[in-house]
């Protein structure tokens, strides 16, 4: 009877697959990001951003003759690899994704790529691992990402600190891959164009009490303080005591504290500071804002890459024909660069047209993607300044 | 040399922050020992019961805020506090009612009471996300500082500033306050005399007449009280946010430990010794020797005994020699 029962059962799903599968064709793609955790304020922003550009897709009904594009979101925490190990496995094993969007802190990054996109052969597209490191991870050509290594935003924010006559900074930088990987670039960049890096000191995020930290931060001295760290965390909590004890009054701050939530937590204490994130002047921004039309503040940090890492998974699908990732990872640098027709938000409908046409395509999108070396983005700065408690954009680079 | 200077530095990056972060520490070892010391478990959920009466405290003042109450220059959390305080003694009192008194009452060994309250902990953990989220909120008002650093420079003419938060004044007061009052209670009324009976040998406590069902009610009710006062004093000095309050649970822990569980005497000490520990032991003292050290003699590096990178190890490494050497610790204490 049991066993009976079982059978039935079996192929009362197996019939029902095929079924499924008889209807329209389904593509899913997982986004796997931080919405609990360090960065859990900008996370809904990049899922947003990211299901736009799938919805893009799905209407223009273009995609592998008709396919519908499904976004299934998982929490990545953005720090616990392993409770991120086991929710990109419950993607790819359960609910069958054909890609990633994702993830988005560089360690849980890493983690996904080695114990489960390498291993099931799924194709990750990251859009804000910053991470030097991941550059020379092992991926089997799975591995993109729409944001640039970290080792350019040294010599970018040496640029910036630089260009305004500073050459003495304490640097304090949140204890994982990213702070780390973006302190080590930061300090050579820096000392190789002649500064000097005072102290190089650590913080642990979450705790209850950073005196330490900026005792020493202040003991060593600096013309401002670098924080690499996150503004949901310690970061805030690091700037807070700084301002708090007189140490420093003005501060740079790198891509994972530029946010809104900064604004807001100190508001004009924080003038004459400056930072820099990735981040665009190129057409494509001011078309990805308007394609978004105030759904969602399409401004905030990532968020254009994330509708930019969605839509190079898609036209790799289309370009390679099949849905399987192992059949297009291989298209995604061939539509994201040149030569073709240049491509930006909103057009994701054409530039699938162009494709099935045999043409060629150059995917812009929103943060003038052009990816380089082992598939990362070149690098766009937007340099910010704060002035009247408000952030303002210096230039970009 | 100037030896003003090197003070002023001292105490603003050292002795002021220190000080005040060793009274919250305090306050929160405080309500760890008598749960310890009276119900006789350590008491995981600790942690976020500061949690769940700040964020009490937080929602009425913001209600405060909204009708236009305000306490001047202080914040307006200092009069929405003792209803905080109502209200997490009754959600305790409830909790007890609910959870632990069932264990109490079939006499369970104290380690089945501290998985209970693990358990506890992670419902507090929930419902505080659930009701107010689990970012940061902001809900500090009033004059931020007693005395800025800048105001400092121009007053004295010193190069070193001194800051003084209003925060972290309220945060000593209050804690002097509250810690006389305890005392107070414990000592000269009658329900702390039986508290203290209580704690001392329950089964004479219980012979005597003495109603263990009102001790263990007073023991939660002041426990409600220490840790609201604890989590919103926190709050208003660094920022509210539920996973650090959880993360506060092992200095507060080793504070207690080192002092002496049990002993309210030894959780005060052992709050400000965690607090300075934490501080002193990976200060960078080049500032200070550059201003107290004749320049012969100034150091060229940091000065910096061990990176911040150790700063809670320290604190563990005093909880193991304290430990190893009087396993009751500083102040006599129950052992472990």
């Amino acid at each position: 009877m049991k066993k009976l029962l079982l059978a039935t059962s079996a192929m009362a799903m197996m019939t029902g697959a095929a079924l499924a599968d008889g209807h329209a064709k389904e593509v899913k793609i997982g986004i796997i990001l931080g919405f609990t955790g360090p960065i859990e304020s900008i996370t809904p922003m990049m899922a947003d951003g990211a299901e736009v550009a799938m919805a893009e897709v799905t209407e223009s009904g273009m995609l592998l003759d008709g396919a519908k594009v499904t976004p299934v979101r998982a929490d990545s925490t953005c720090v616990d690899a392993s409770a991120a190990t086991a929710a990109a496995e419950r993607l790819i094993t359960s609910d069958g994704v054909k890609g990633i969007m994702g993830a988005d802190c560089s360690g849980v990054t890493g983690a996904i790529l080695a114990n489960v996109a390498l291993a099931n052969g799924v194709v990750m597209v990251s859009p804000s691992a910053t991470s030097p490191g991941l550059s020379t991870a092992e991926d089997d050509g799975l591995f993109f990402r729409t944001a640039p290594s970290d080792a350019r935003q040294g010599v970018v924010m040496t640029e910036v600190l630089m260009d305004q006559g500073i050459k003495s900074v304490a640097l304090t930088y949140t204890n994982n891959d990213y702070g780390k990987g973006l302190a080590d670039a930061f300090q050579s960049a820096y000392e190789a164009a002649g500064g000097e890096v005072t102290i190089s000191a650590a913080h642990e995020d979450g705790k209850a009490d950073y005196s330490a930290e900026v005792g020493a931060l202040a003991a060593a001295g600096g013309d401002r303080l670098v924080v690499a760290g996150y503004v949901d965390q310690g970061g805030s909590g690091v700037v807070r005591a700084a301002l708090d004890t007189g140490a420093f009054d003005t501060f740079h701050f790198p891509d994972g504290m530029i946010s809104a939530k900064l604004v807001e937590n100190f508001g004009a204490e924080i003038d004459g500071s400056s930072g820099q994130h990735p981040g665009t002047d190129s057409p494509g921004a001011a078309k990805y804002t308007a394609l978004v039309d105030g759904a969602f503040d399409a401004t905030s940090p990532f968020s254009p890459e994330s509708y930019d890492a969605a839509a190079l998974i898609m036209l790799a699908m289309q370009a390679a024909g099949s849905m399987e990732p192992g059949d297009y990872k291989s298209k995604i640098m061939d539509v994201a660069n040149a030569p073709g027709t240049e491509i930006f938000p909103g057009e994701l409908g054409k530039a699938l047209e162009l494709i099935k046409a045999g043409e060629d395509i150059d995917y812009v999108g929103a943060s003038a993607v052009e990816l380089i070396g082992p598939g990362e983005s070149a690098g766009n700065y937007r340099e910010v300044k704060y002035e009247g408690g408000k952030e303002m954009t210096a230039q970009y680079r | 040399m100037d030896y003003l200077n090197a003070i002023v530095a001292f105490a603003n990056f050292v002795f002021v922050p220190g000080f005040a972060y060793g009274a919250q520490l305090a306050l929160g070892a405080l309500g760890v020992t008598l749960v310890y010391g009276i119900l006789r478990f350590s008491n995981f959920a600790h942690g976020d019961t500061m949690a769940f009466g700040t964020m009490f405290v937080i929602l009425i003042t913001w209600g405060f805020q909204s009708v236009g109450i305000s306490a001047g220059p202080l914040p307006t959390a200092l009069l929405a506090l003792p209803f905080g305080i109502v209200l997490t003694g009754v959600f305790l009192l409830g909790t007890d009612k609910v959870v632990y008194q069932f264990y109490r009452r079939t006499r369970v060994k104290p380690v089945v009471l501290v998985m209970v309250s693990l358990g506890v902990m992670f419902i507090m953990n929930g419902l505080t996300r659930f009701i107010i989220g689990p970012g940061d909120q902001r809900f500090a008002d009033g004059e931020r500082f007693i005395i800025s650093a800048r105001d400092f420079k121009a007053m004295t003419g010193l190069k070193e500033g001194l800051a003084i938060k209003t925060t972290q004044g309220i945060t000593v007061i209050t804690a002097v306050i509250v810690v006389a009052l305890l005392f107070w209670f414990l000592n000269k009324t009658r329900t702390g005399k039986s508290m203290r009976a209580f704690s001392d040998n329950e089964d004479l406590a219980l012979l005597s007449g003495i109603n263990p069902e009102r001790v263990v009610m007073y023991t939660w009710l002041i426990v409600a009280a220490l840790a609201t006062i604890a989590g919103t004093l926190y709050g208003l000095d660094k920022s509210f946010k539920p996973f650090t309050y959880f993360q506060l649970l092992l200095p507060i822990f080793a504070s207690a430990i080192v002092g002496g569980l049990g002993n309210p005497l030894g959780a005060i000490a052992g709050g400000f010794l965690i607090a300075f520990s934490e501080v002193t032991v990976t200060y960078a003292w080049k500032k200070v020797a550059n201003y107290a050290l004749p320049e012969s003699l100034a150091p060229d590096g940091l000065a910096q005994l061990m990176s911040t990178d150790y700063k809670l190890a320290v604190s563990f490494v005093i909880l193991i020699i304290v430990l190893l050497f009087k396993p009751t610790g500083l102040f006599k204490g129950q052992s472990v």
